[in-house]
């Protein structure tokens, strides 16, 4: 299987990175939707508290989410947090980029996309610049820089704030390192990431997302995404930071029981996400004991 | 049974596509990385916002706000980078003079420059200081840049605690508060000095300069480590946190916590509020482990052991200079102690 594996991957390498007439590169100028078919259950409802499935995260991302306690989002300075790079995509939002163009030259300068969620904006700069030293600030977008490798748009993304890889309490660090596969076929938008985290990952995370395209533009109005924090909690006493100590998050196993999943599978992990795990689910316990929850 | 999710082909040959293109990027950037690095790295200027910058390399991070008064510098970084550091701050200031030091705590990197960043400014004198000044005032300027800061920062170069050898005199601070907070107005903004009474030392200030929206914050909060506690010197886990909130109360974000106020580290990438917060949470949840740890009994020995700090060991835990276990030592040697004294009224100097 590896190697027939090996083999098409081989063959499309070549496919994709043979050289080819600049006029291949397609036009991404647009307004683009997100289509959510594809882990759905994630991206819209949400994931559930110790859902750490599929994802090559190491011990310490696991012990960093098991400490995390959903009302930390209730702290005002952390109500208006964005999604970063890495995962705002992955998001229902409407998306618009258009070019900026040297007004002499008509060279792309740099590409721009305005994200509805978050009210995010992307710069990705396509003259050739290099990354800021490492002493410059963080953002959620991050900097970006992008080039054409045939129809397929490479954007490489440094420079982003800690955030997370799963909405759950899953730590992104701030020394992730995003790349962007983008193209386009018949109106879809593929965006396929390649995500390294040296610190909570212990091999790359690999996603994909499809945007339609729009025919017609969108309304200014569905860009929008206002937020203002609020005290959310009459006497949360400045300084809070809501968290479990280790071994004390009663949420932990409600994933694995509501769906009988065996535990190993609900921790994650760079095994997991390979074939071969499931001869070693053949046997393994399932998640027993689950608190009650309130979940339905 | 439920199946254990499948990994779709597309997937895994877009995957294998992306692992040939970074792989040879990663070559590249491995080769590049081979040259030797210069002994002594070069200082690094960064534009930081309004009338500031930071200048890295020099030991410390170095804040340098400049405008038509001349130049206040915010801690001068080692002495034996302080040549390095003037010239830097020639490059970015022109011949505006240098006017203030202003020093966050007194460690060595960051006063260490001290000396020469003073002597490389001047200030102006008038009056009955000018008459003091005598001779060496010039057209109403005497040479050496007035130098700022907390008396304990005062007390700690003229007369370290455990016997050590002092500073060099000119390189003490000639301007001293033991208030809360001492205001200062330069280049048209406001300035504040807000004292830290217990947190990386005794003397921390935070510097705000309130036009630029820029807070130089010492070493009450780093991006290259965990935070720093000299608890000999007066410093304590309960002082950092205090501090790392007292950030976040000053700071104002632009949008979606972004932007808006800068907060420059004493070493480390600038920041904004919410890199404060994730800082913040992160040394709130050790405080919080290792004094329940504490308050069980446990040992110093013990409490290392239990790795209060374990999921940011591979982020803050990597710094030689300040490792997981001397920070975890140094919360658990000052957690029981008090943030400091700290009056509810602020600008006690005015």
């Amino acid at each position: 299987m590896r190697q027939l594996l090996a083999m098409t991957g081989l063959a499309v390498i070549t496919l994709f990175t043979a050289p080819r007439a600049a006029s291949a590169q397609f036009d991404i100028t647009g307004s683009y939707n997100t289509l959510l078919h594809e882990d759905q259950p994630e991206r819209i409802p949400g994931p559930a508290l110790g859902d750490y499935s599929g994802l090559p995260i190491n011990d310490y991302a696991r012990a960093f989410a098991e400490a995390w306690d959903p009302s930390r989002l209730t702290v005002p300075e952390h109500q208006c947090r964005a999604h970063s790079a890495p995962y705002i995509m992955r998001g229902p939002l409407n998306m618009r980029i258009w070019d900026e163009r040297d007004a002499q030259t008509q060279q792309v300068l740099a590409l721009h996309i305005d994200i509805s969620n978050f009210q995010q904006r992307r710069v990705i700069w396509m003259d050739g610049r290099s990354h800021p030293s490492a002493s410059a600030e963080h953002t959620w977008m991050g900097f970006s820089t992008g080039e054409w490798r045939g129809d397929m748009l490479v954007v490489t993304t440094s420079h982003i704030k800690q955030m997370w890889h799963r909405r759950n309490g899953l730590p992104q660090s701030d020394a992730v390192r995003l790349t962007e596969y983008f193209t386009l076929h018949e109106g879809v938008l593929t965006q396929v990431t390649w995500t390294d985290d040296p610190v909570y990952l212990s091999e790359p995370l690999l996603k994909t997302t499809n945007m339609r395209r729009n025919a017609r533009p969108l309304p200014a109005q569905q860009l929008l995404y206002p937020c203002t924090a609020v005290v959310e909690i009459a006497d949360q006493v400045r300084g809070a930071v809501p968290n479990y100590m280790p071994g004390e998050n009663p949420f932990l196993k409600e994933y694995g029981a509501e769906f009988n999943l065996p535990e190993v599978a609900t921790r994650g992990g760079a095994a997991t996400t390979y074939p071969e795990f499931q001869s070693q689910l053949k046997g393994a316990g399932r998640v027993r004991n689950a608190p009650q929850s309130g979940r339905p | 049974m439920t199946p254990a999710p499948r990994v779709p082909a597309f997937v895994v040959i877009l995957a294998l596509v992306a692992t040939a293109i970074a792989s040879s990027v990663a070559t590249t950037v491995g080769l590049t990385a081979q040259s030797a690095p210069p002994a002594t790295p070069a200082l690094d200027t960064l534009p930081v916002h309004g009338q500031v910058s930071l200048i890295t390399g020099a030991g410390g991070n170095v804040a340098v706000q400049v405008g038509p008064q001349g130049v206040l510098v915010v801690d001068t970084g080692l002495e034996a980078r302080a040549d390095a550091l003037i010239g830097a701050i020639r490059r970015l200031a022109g011949d505006r003079p240098i006017r203030y030091i202003v020093n966050t705590h007194a460690h060595a990197d960051h006063t260490g420059g001290n000396l020469k960043v003073a002597a490389a400014g001047t200030q102006l004198v008038a009056g009955n200081f000018a008459a003091q000044v005598g001779d060496r005032a010039v057209q109403g300027a005497a040479p050496g840049a007035f130098i700022v800061a907390h008396e304990n920062v005062l007390n700690a170069l003229s007369a370290p605690k455990g016997g050590g050898a002092p500073a060099p005199f000119g390189g003490w601070p000639t301007d001293t508060f033991f208030q809360d907070e001492r205001t200062m107005y330069f280049n048209g903004e406001g300035i504040q000095l807000v004292h830290e009474p217990s947190a990386h030392t005794d003397g921390d200030v935070l510097v705000f300069f309130r036009g630029s929206d820029v807070i130089a914050a010492g070493d009450t909060y780093v991006t290259d480590g965990f935070p720093g506690i000299d608890v000999a010197a007066g410093g304590s886990i309960a002082g950092v946190v205090e501090s790392l909130n007292r950030l976040i109360d000053l700071a104002i974000s632009e949008q979606f916590t972004e932007g808006g106020t800068r907060i420059l580290p004493g070493h480390g990438r600038v920041s904004d509020e919410f890199d404060v917060v994730e800082y913040r949470d992160m040394a709130t949840i050790v405080r919080d482990r290792v004094r329940a740890l504490r308050q069980k009994g446990s040992t110093l020995a013990q409490v290392l052991a239990a790795r209060p700090a374990f999921e940011y060991e591979p982020r803050y835990g990597t710094n030689r200079a300040w490792t997981t276990e001397q920070f975890v030592g140094a919360v658990y040697a000052s957690v029981n102690q008090p943030a400091g004294t700290v009056s509810t009224t602020r600008g006690g100097n005015r």
